[in-house]
């Protein structure tokens, strides 16, 4: 909503919806994320040092300057103000493997910025979340630097980065990470979904501003739950608990941050309640029956896909529908 | 009715102007399947080359006999005969490449730009007509074939048939000789077309 000129003349003709909330805009919403991310960076900073500052820079940069060529192609009015692809660099560069070569997170973000948003229309157009549209090609793309194998730089410094990511250790040879350990941060993983104390608060922060709606996150981690605990008693996975399933990989990351982007997540709360237990089922199937060890990247993307169905199917009746 | 064109337009118009795969957008299928790399995206257009222009000189030599109801069975019939020929000759000869295309090759029966040629040229046209806009469609479409399959092959494993050109250091966009880079690059590329056409369509005025 274009609120600066609502304010500017009292009397605007213009189509519903009449939102002058200042709450609303772009921008605002945008510099929530950001202040929720604050923990998120700074555990990844206590983590990784500079590595993983490095991967966000470099993301951010090239999200800013894709955004700057793309939609200047387009000959639309610029949009880097509103932070969204701002936003965008930052969520691609926290969930890149942080000693990733540069190139890796500049393909990434083009293709993010590029094919994930601007060619849909530009922001509020693109029907999948543009930071995992970036981070899947260069999955693909990349396989050998982005499997977990990635993630495990020998010659560093840093200790968690010689270890295999929790998911992966387990999943190929059935090492468990203690759950004090996953929700603290000190494991090896993307930058972003380390910590699972430093998700939840910039996620609860981001929900009580009412910036991301509580239904997505709600519905994931509720049928996380649900499935975790019936994997747990079913006995597919020994040891692996339904808390390891909440806190490990990157699934309180992807439940507040990645899956609860407003553009591609259905608009009715029934919906995004929907939305958020597809992911969560999605995430359990893929890590308990796929060759991946996690899999909240391609859930968040199917689940896109999906958006507009549901949208569909939990629309408000009209009044005197027949 | 409306002039026919003469040959010479009709052999230009298929190299750019009506362009099977960036203009009418036909024969997709094998566009986006066979352009992993430089060989068998050649193989494709010479194998399509071949069937189009026999079929395109047998319909039109017959274009008289046809009966309208029943042309496109005489049409397919005809590709038909000589797409077995490409096939058999294409296993005798180069049976790793047969191997490698495998379905594709059938599947030319189908391919929308022969029939639609047929249709549109040379079941209206002369022999003389018909042969070159034969020969422009092939060119048209084997530049289409060699631009998306050049893209795909140098992004994704550094070389241009099969020869290395990029330094070994180039890190191997996988993504790129997997199927959806046959979508991202043709997408690209047919973006790419229209925005020059329309560049210089806006000179041109």
């Amino acid at each position: 909503m274009d609120n600066t000129e609502n304010k500017k003349s009292k009397l605007v003709v213009s189509h519903s919806p009449h939102v002058i909330s200042l709450s609303l805009s772009t921008r605002i919403m945008m510099t929530d994320v950001m202040i929720a991310l604050l923990p998120v960076i700074s555990m990844a900073y206590y983590v990784f040092g500079w590595l993983a500052i490095k991967q966000i820079l470099i993301s951010a940069g090239t999200c800013l300057v894709s955004e700057f060529i793309f939609v200047g192609m387009r000959k639309k009015s610029l949009t880097l103000t509103d932070f969204s692809a701002l936003i965008t660099g930052v969520i691609l560069g926290l969930s890149l493997p942080a000693p990733a070569p540069w190139y890796i997170a500049v393909v990434a973000s083009v293709t993010a910025i590029g094919l994930g948003k601007v060619i849909f229309g530009g922001l509020g157009m693109n029907i999948f979340n543009p930071a995992m549209v970036g981070r899947a090609f260069v999955m693909i793309a990349f396989a050998s630097v982005m499997a977990a194998s990635g993630y495990i730089d020998k010659s560093m410094s840093i200790d968690v980065m010689t270890m295999a990511t929790p998911l992966n250790a387990f999943k190929q040879s059935g090492i468990l990470t203690s759950c004090s350990d996953l929700i603290f941060g000190s494991i090896n993983g993307s930058p972003g979904e380390v910590s699972g104390i430093a998700c939840i608060l910039g996620g609860v922060y981001l929900c009580l501003r009412k910036t991301v709606s509580w239904q997505i996150p709600a519905g994931v981690i509720f049928s996380v739950l649900i499935l975790g605990y019936l994997a747990q008693i079913s006995g597919i996975q020994t040891g692996w608990t339904v808390l390891h399933q909440i806190f490990s990989g990157s699934l309180l990351f992807g439940a507040f941050f990645i899956a609860t982007d407003p553009v591609t997540s259905p608009l009715t709360p029934k919906g995004k309640f929907i939305f958020g237990a597809g992911v969560g089922i999605l995430i359990i199937i893929i890590r308990l029956f796929s060759g991946y060890p996690e899999g909240v990247m391609f859930a968040v993307l199917l689940m896109n896909s999906l958006t507009p169905l549901i949208n569909r199917w939990v629309k408000h009746r009209t009044m005197g529908e027949l | 009715m409306a002039e026919l064109p003469t040959p010479t337009e009709r052999f230009l118009q298929g190299i750019l102007p009506e362009n099977p795969v960036y203009r009418q957008l036909l024969g997709l299928c094998p566009t986006l399947a066979v352009t992993n790399n430089m060989k068998s995206a050649v193989t494709m257009a010479a194998a399509v080359a071949f069937v189009l222009f026999c079929a395109n000189i047998i319909i039109s030599l017959i274009r008289d006999l046809l009966k309208p109801h029943l042309r496109i069975v005489i049409f397919t019939l005809t590709i038909a005969t000589f797409v077995t020929i490409v096939d058999k000759f294409l296993a005798a000869y180069v049976y790793s490449m047969s191997k490698e295309l495998g379905p594709y090759i059938p599947l030319i029966i189908v391919n929308c730009i022969i029939i639609c040629r047929c249709e549109v040229c040379a079941s209206k046209q002369n022999v003389v007509a018909a042969a070159s806009d034969a020969v422009g469609q092939s060119l048209g479409f084997a530049l289409a074939l060699f631009s998306i399959a050049g893209v795909r092959e140098i992004l994704g494993t550094g070389a241009f048939f099969e020869l290395q050109i990029l330094p070994s250091s180039w890190p191997n966009w996988i993504i790129m000789v997997l199927p959806p880079g046959a979508f991202f690059t043709l997408g690209l590329l047919l973006g790419l077309v229209n925005w020059l056409s329309n560049r210089s369509g806006k000179k041109a005025t």
